[in-house]
């Protein structure tokens, strides 16, 4: 047996139930593997080996008993948005840098629930506001993958960074993630491994710190489409204490993964085919077509008219909902507070958000604000909302059509770190690929396709109708199969 | 109909202009969006939840029978129900605000426009528009008294249900708004919505005034907030009306502000200018859903609620010939109603309906209860009526006798025997006393028989005050008659 940590997470389920491993092994080679690779790519803010090797041996027992839940003993990662029971909770943000919760989100409980293993809690940018993970206050995470020949330091996407880079230097088996606006899918596609965001609704957002409520969903990270599907059946789910959770039957999605879309309509929306796309995402796009063509899909080019509003709608309605959100971080109750001598209350305010926010969250908070006040109300918020509603209208139209959409999951690969940084719009133009569906609240998922001239890897999104993210799955499998994206990143190989 | 209600000025008259905001605390188990309990006099800090303490990623979920007891008031206020209405959030910040903003309606209110009838004194009636009734959370609590440093907060109230109720600018005086808040008191007490005590803060009204010449159109108003008692809101629109027009009429003009009432010094300040007014930043709250239910949902919640004020009054007056006044003095509360209508279903309507507003209510008045505190049961006050009814004592006896009841607790049968104010109806001993008055007064017999018919009455008092108030009074009005022709 080599290394335990060379399974996926579906052999290594399979390795614990037929007694070839572990839980215990399995997690200490987890445990290993952040002690290190962690110092050099911050992909945790908080580490739990304690609790992890606890875990596992809980889930050893049960296994022994044979009561083992579905990912009984699997070392997972957690991005430090989902509250959780005793473990420091941050958003990344200085605001909320020694906050423990006293409950546990209840996508999280569901992990816990099916025997999973916590390791940790991973980076994240500052209450998920970023596409670089460039604004945590815990500093930058670091994607492990290099462009050839080069040791510049590349982002890992944002905002959920540190898981993302977390499964792709095998520093834990899969992750959670949030994804408000592409939040997974492109630090999936920039870190070289699968991410899902489901249907909104599908997945509590109960317990999951809130950054834009009307798109934020829960979602996950593993190397491939199977663990992705496992991990993600887990955590679906209707839950009575978020009223946006939709009272449906949670499919096993990896029963999805039959290997045939023989007969699938996909659908290739003109409007993506945007200036700037960098040429070698475009051709990875066509090669992604001929794979689907060659599984006997049928593709169907279509339009989605409203796309290029999506960037900015999405753009007032985040922030929007995120001003609001964030009134709670106060000083008041928990968190950090900023106390000035003599000062009132209103400076108490000032200084406590002040400190304890950083910068983006600032612009955002700024944004929001001025997009909801009298006045402006009706231009941008209202204006909007109206267009989001054209924007699912497209999407709607268009699935009557085709049962999937193919395209690329972000203009480009992984970026140094720095770039980009000075320009929020053009920082804000990677998620131009993943919004539109955020909008929609659709699902879809991100694989990975392939590596560029760089050889850093590209991913490819499928989107699927609402629910429907077992034909999501299906493709996915089908693609990775022709995909054979078998590259891991040097910080894995070395 | 009495005179309208003006101000005097130098310049002339002034008309009031009246509208209010209540906000009434709604009759449930639990919190709108939490589970925590609502429980008045709880500990500091004792009811609160999660989400009420605005923690990280904390969630609202809609309490059911809260909007069913906002559906209840408004069938009771004869309003219009929205079968979708939408939850909005108002931003602002404050301590005891967890959130940083109040989940609350703005554009789509849960009910829309209504009617509420108030009953004038002089038996009239006048309806006072509802403008919307929607559901919003109560905040917390700042308490400042307890350090000079520090502010303490309880959030046992925040995020509990509330009604606020707004009524349009329909009423013309102080009075009326009385009257305004008394009767939206009372449906919501019949309906069981909301419990209408002001004291523990349950009803708070915030009242709308402005000042105009009569037929001028509008004036600017002011808003006064928080006026925890009718007593007090009368006193805070007779105080602010005078403040406006004074300020007009001396060539300044009205600022539309927040003021409060001092109820120490009976006078309204400035709380914050029109400048100062927050920006709330409303929008649909994103956790929650619009609220959507059934015609049938409505008309479930319809076939439960009982007679109310209006239709009791009427009923009061087609079926039992009470006056209008009489009637809406009953139906104000619904212990009086349940009260009268024990003792109506045994004796006259109209002979129980005046011995409750005016004997017991006078004195219950006087010794500072309420009904239900009331030294005299349904079963005490029957005993009495039925004693005048069967001509055992006259209305004047039985008025001594309640009294006597009122403050002995004994029953009007035993102070009637053991006081002996049996009512006289031997024809003989009343025809004594007749007999012994006409002879003390010669003078004025001559008088009466030559002609001065009035100088009946003065008879009548006299044998009266001979047989000490318990000669049968007809019959000494039909043995006098006899006597003196």
């Amino acid at each position: 047996m080599g290394n335990p940590t060379d399974f996926t997470l579906a052999e290594a389920r399979d390795a614990l139930k037929a007694k070839k491993l572990s839980s215990r092994e399995l997690t200490q080679a987890y445990v290993s593997n952040i002690e290190k690779h962690n110092p050099a790519l911050n992909a945790y803010i908080t580490t739990t080996p304690e609790r992890a090797l606890k875990d596992a041996d809980a889930a050893d027992v049960r296994i022994a008993k044979g009561q083992a839940g579905a990912l009984e003993g699997i070392p997972l990662a957690i991005k430090d948005l989902f509250c959780t029971n005793g473990v420091q909770t941050t958003a990344a943000s200085h605001i909320l840098k020694g906050f423990v919760p006293q409950y546990e989100s209840f996508v999280t409980s569901k992990l816990w629930q099916a025997g999973g293993v916590m390791l940790g809690k991973t980076n994240l940018d500052e209450f998920a506001m970023g596409s670089s993970n460039t604004t945590s206050n815990f500093g930058n995470v670091i994607n492990p993958w290099k462009a050839k020949g080069s040791t510049k330091d590349l982002v890992p996407g944002g905002s959920s960074g540190g898981s993302a880079a977390a499964v792709a230097a095998r520093m834990c088996l899969a992750a959670t993630g949030t994804d408000t606006g592409g939040s997974i899918r492109q630090p999936a596609a920039f870190c070289g491994i699968v991410g899902i965001k489901p249907t909104y609704g599908r997945c509590s957002r109960w317990g999951v710190i809130a950054f834009a409520s009307s798109l934020d969903q829960a979602g996950m990270f593993a190397r491939n489409v199977r663990d992705a599907a496992i991990t993600q059946t887990v955590i679906c789910g209707h839950d009575p204490q978020d009223s946006t959770s939709q009272l449906l039957a949670v499919p096993d999605f990896e029963k999805a993964l039959s290997g045939n879309i023989k007969g699938l309509r996909i659908g290739i929306p003109k409007e993506y085919r945007v200036d700037g796309i960098d040429s070698e995402i475009s051709a990875l796009w066509d090669k992604g077509i001929g794979w689907l063509k060659s599984a006997g899909a049928e593709i169907i080019d279509v339009s989605l008219p409203h796309t290029k509003y999506a960037l900015p709608t999405y753009y007032i309605i985040a922030p929007a909902e995120a001003s609001s959100n964030l009134s709670r971080y106060d000083g008041i109750r928990y968190g950090q507070r900023v106390t000035p001598q003599g000062g009132s209350l209103t400076d108490m305010y000032c200084q406590t958000r002040a400190a304890g926010f950083g910068k983006e969250v600032k612009r955002r908070i700024m944004i929001g604000t001025y997009v909801l006040s009298a006045g402006y109300y009706d231009a941008y918020y209202k204006k909007a909302q109206r267009v989001r509603y054209l924007i699912a209208q497209d999407f709607k139209n268009v699935f009557e059509k085709v049962d999937a959409l193919l395209t690329p999951t972000a203009p480009s690969a992984a970026f140094a770190i720095g770039e980009n940084s000075d320009d929020p719009v053009k920082m804000y133009l990677n998620d131009v690929f993943t919004i539109p569906s955020s909008l929609a609240g659709l699902p879809a998922l991100s694989l990975p396709a392939g590596l560029s001239d760089k050889g850093l890897p590209l991913g490819l999104q499928l989107i699927g109708k609402a629910f429907d993210e077992e034909t999501v799955f299906r493709i996915a499998g089908v693609m990775e199969e022709a995909a054979q994206f078998k590259a891991v990143p040097q910080e894995v190989e070395a | 109909m009495s005179a309208p209600y003006r101000i005097k000025g130098n310049t002339g008259e002034w008309e009031v202009i009246l509208g209010l905001e209540v906000h009434a605390q709604v009759s449930s188990k639990s919190k709108l969006f939490s589970g925590a309990p609502n429980d008045f006099g709880s500990e500091p800090n004792e009811n609160v939840s999660l989400i009420d303490a605005g923690m990280p990623g904390m969630l609202p979920v809609i309490n059911g029978y809260c909007v069913e007891q906002a559906v209840r008031t408004g069938l009771g206020l004869k309003a219009q129900i929205n079968l979708r209405s939408v939850f909005d959030r108002k931003n602002y910040f404050y301590p005891d605000l967890p959130q940083g903003y109040q989940i609350s309606q703005f554009l789509d209110p849960i009910v829309g426009k209504g009617t509420l009838c108030i009953d004038m004194p002089d038996g009239s009636t006048r309806d006072i528009g509802i403008t919307r009734l929607h559901l919003e959370q109560d905040a917390g609590k700042s308490l400042h008294e307890h350090s000079p440093k520090h502010t303490f907060i309880d959030l046992n109230r925040a995020g509990i249900a509330l009604m606020e109720i707004v009524s349009e600018p329909d009423m013309r005086s102080p009075e009326e708004a009385g009257l305004y808040v008394k009767k939206l008191r009372s449906i919501v007490r019949y309906l069981g919505t909301c419990d209408g005590d002001m004291e523990k803060g349950s009803m708070r009204c915030d009242v709308n005034v402005s000042v105009r010449k009569p037929g001028a159109p509008l004036g600017t108003r002011c808003e006064i907030k928080n006026v925890n008692s009718v007593r007090f809101m009368i006193k805070a629109i007779e105080f602010e009306a005078q403040r406006q027009v004074e300020i007009l009429e001396n060539g300044g003009k009205i600022d539309q502000e927040t003021r409060l009432f001092d109820s120490s010094t009976g006078e309204t300040r400035t709380m914050r200018s029109k400048e100062d007014a927050h920006d709330y930043r409303y929008f649909p709250d994103p956790d929650l859903l619009p609220l959507e239910f059934s015609q049938e949902f409505v008309n479930k919640i319809k076939a439960t609620l009982p007679e109310l004020p209006d239709d009791k009054k009427q009923r009061y007056i087609n079926d039992l010939g009470l006056s209008p006044y009489d009637a809406s003095v009953l139906v104000a509360d619904q212990l009086t109603t349940q009260y009268f209508e024990t003792i109506a279903a045994k004796h006259n309507a109209k002979l129980a309906s005046n011995w409750i507003t005016v004997g017991l209510f006078g004195r219950l008045n006087k010794a500072g209860l309420e009904i239900d505190a009331s030294p005299i049961s349904t079963d005490a006050l029957s005993g009495l009526l039925a004693l005048i009814e069967d001509n055992t004592i006259s209305g004047k006896i039985a008025n001594v006798v309640f009294d006597k009841m009122f403050e002995t607790g004994k029953s009007a049968v035993q102070i009637v025997d053991e006081e002996g104010l049996k009512q006289v109806t031997d024809t003989g001993a009343i025809e004594k006393v007749i007999d012994e008055v006409i002879a003390a007064n010669p003078d004025k017999v001559a008088e009466y028989r030559s002609g001065k018919d009035k100088l009946f009455a003065f008879f009548v008092g006299q044998v009266m005050k001979a047989s000490g108030g318990k000669a049968n009074p007809g019959m000494v009005n039909e043995l006098l008659k006899k006597k003196l022709a």
